[in-house]
């Protein structure tokens, strides 16, 4: 294992270095004594851990393409933006539009998420982005979101109220939301269905659940994948006659 | 294009509050704001200071930039019609590796001759005969033992200009900028101030034009080329002359939308009604995250949907607001509370109230 200190350095200096050692095949990285280091695990490709100490900076493991980024504290805004492939361990929270454009990869994160959780993720082919939230998340989760999968454990519970805000999904046109504990249809944008989980879905989420816990170290509580609810569009344009008159 | 590579921006926005009152030099402040350098672009840095006049706490400390020097005498005129200036002196600049060239700073201590009852009146009209009718002059604050340092650089180069170690406040505010829509100018940088007022923004107004055609309607006149100065003037009119506890400012400046405001039950729904319908004309539209400074407090308010981010954090009796979570942590390694703000939320401590830190929340909303 290779240990850089990044205090007092800049971030391209830091990544740069990354990259090359990557790149010579040196694949289990600390990052110790990060502190708003933007684009921490950018662009790598191929597997390998960049183990990460400290706060990391916005942007974090965007365009990731195989890499394992492993947060033990919270992440910033931009978590996997436009990633790949590859996954973000975050063991905090994590802000505003994480898995922005995300088009594979996952992203697990054990606390909550702020705003915009998911913007735009969008799935082709084998390519299908998974992001996993242990609490809850802000307003516009899953805004314009295309493809892949969502899933919110609410695991605080929080005195029974909903672990998302207003304005969920707005614009969704693809791709699967499920949120564990209240979500009303007033929440959810124009053209979202909310329905249970079918059976092959369960088995689905109860495989990434399963990667989860492992990835997180962690056990979690018996979970009853029928009261999940889906949010799912009902068209894939739902605002197709927005202009028509 | 000349320059192949993104520049990543959004300003930077970073406050510290001493709720027990304790005075520290701006070198923390600088080293919080340093860290989020990568979000300005070297066009704008500023930071404004609380408790740093002990020895005339009672006088206005006006912060007066001259792009043109020779206005002083027309400045000084001015002043001394309503006031009699008891001390004034050029502010401190020392020459840094990145900032060699400076407009002149001068402060004046001023006691206000008048009658006490309408002594804040003139002195924002002071401030808006001075800002508007004089070329070359501009009074960058107005508030009684508090100034506002700005100009053009990164604010940890700006701080430096200014010396701010040398100075002990309870309260320090900073901004680093990232111009989009207006000038990179001296007097564009933030904080804004008015009176005691000061406000650091990250964001742009695009209801702009409104908020300042409404403000004219009670003299203010927006002359400083940026959006942020409506804001300044806004916290102004309402909390000052209208008596809005700031508390409820995010129900006006990032008020809930008429369908929420529609599903909300009596007395809350009149109450946002009433709001929205008086105050319009101050309705903040677009993105923006803002720290207001004011005598013994502090308070962050983000937009409508939360366009731009901001935290909150509390370490036993210092308060923290900032852009990102980096900038707390590195004046303040172990937190005990950190939140971030929600959409219309505003997040307001003061002084003294040591019972209040870390539990309690000023949020918008009945």
């Amino acid at each position: 294992m290779i240990i850089l200190k990044c205090r007092g350095r800049h971030y391209k200096d830091v990544n740069h270095e990354v990259e090359m050692r990557w790149e010579r095949g040196e694949r289990d990285i600390l990052l110790d004594e990060v502190n708003g280091h933007r684009y921490i695990g950018r662009a790598l490709s191929g597997e390998g851990l960049i183990d990460v100490r400290g706060v990391p900076g916005d942007d974090l493991g965007m365009f990731a393409d195989g890499v394992t980024v492993h947060i033990r504290g919270n992440a910033q805004d931009g978590v996997g933006n436009t990633m790949n492939a590859g996954t973000i361990i975050v063991e905090g929270d994590v802000r505003d539009i994480a898995g922005h454009s995300m088009r594979g990869g996952k992203i697990l994160v054990q606390g909550n998420a702020g705003y915009r959780l998911g913007i735009h993720m969008k799935s082709f082919q084998d390519d299908y982005p998974v992001i996993i939230v242990g609490g809850n998340t802000g307003d516009f989760l899953g805004e314009y979101m295309a493809g892949g999968m969502i899933i919110v454990l609410n695991l605080q519970e929080n005195g029974g109220a909903s672990p998302v805000g207003n304005f969920t999904a707005s614009g969704m046109h693809g791709g699967k939301i499920f949120i564990r504990g209240k979500v009303s249809q007033e929440q959810a944008g124009r053209g979202i269905g909310l329905s249970e989980p079918n059976e092959e879905e369960s088995l689905e989420i109860s495989s990434y659940l399963e990667e989860y816990q492992q990835k997180l170290d962690i056990h979690l509580p018996p979970l009853d994948l029928r009261s999940f609810t889906k949010l799912f569009p009902l068209t894939t344009r739902p605002y197709g006659c927005l202009y028509a008159y | 294009m000349r320059d192949p590579f993104r520049i990543p921006s959004g300003c930077a926005v970073s406050g510290i509050l001493n709720l027990d009152g304790t005075h520290v030099s701006g070198e923390k402040i600088i080293r919080s704001i340093e860290v989020m350098h990568e979000r300005s672009n070297g066009l704008g840095g500023g930071f404004a200071a609380y408790g740093i006049y002990p020895e005339y706490a009672e006088l206005y400390a006006f912060h007066v930039l001259y792009d043109d020097p020779l206005t002083a005498k027309d400045v000084e005129a001015i002043l001394k019609r309503s006031c009699t200036i008891e001390h004034s002196e050029e502010i401190p600049c020392k020459e840094t590796e990145n900032i060699q060239n400076w407009p002149v700073f001068k402060r004046y201590f001023l006691r206000y001759r008048g009658r006490s009852d309408c002594e804040d009146d003139e002195v924002v009209r002071m401030v808006m005969e001075v800002n508007s009718g004089i070329h070359g002059a501009y009074i960058v604050s107005s508030g009684k033992n508090m100034g506002v340092f700005k100009g053009v650089g990164y604010p940890e180069d700006i701080g430096k200009l200014f010396q701010l170690e040398e100075y002990q406040g309870y309260c320090w505010i900073a901004h680093g900028r990232f111009p989009t829509n207006s000038a990179g100018w001296w007097g564009g940088a933030h904080p804004f101030g008015l009176l005691s007022w000061s406000v650091v923004h990250n964001g742009e107004i695009s209801s702009y034009g409104i908020n300042r055609r409404y403000l004219q309607n009670f003299g203010y006149v927006c002359n400083l080329q940026t959006d942020t100065e409506v804001i300044t003037y806004l916290v102004d009119l309402l909390v000052r002359k209208h008596n809005i506890r700031i508390p409820y400012l995010g129900a006006v400046f990032a008020s809930p939308f008429w369908e929420q405001i529609e599903k909300m039950e009596e007395p809350k729904k009149e109450f946002f009604t009433s709001l929205r319908t008086i105050y319009g004309g101050a309705l903040l539209n677009g993105p923006f995250s803002i720290i207001v400074g004011f005598p013994g407090g502090m308070f962050g308010m983000v937009d409508r949907i939360k366009l731009r981010p901001m935290l909150a954090a509390w370490k036993d009796s210092t308060f923290f607001l900032s852009s990102e979570e980096c900038a707390i942590r590195e004046i303040a390694p172990s937190l005990d509370r950190l939140v971030a703000l929600r959409a219309g939320e505003v997040i307001s401590e003061r002084v003294g109230e040591r019972n209040s830190h870390g539990q309690k929340l000023t949020v918008s909303g009945v």
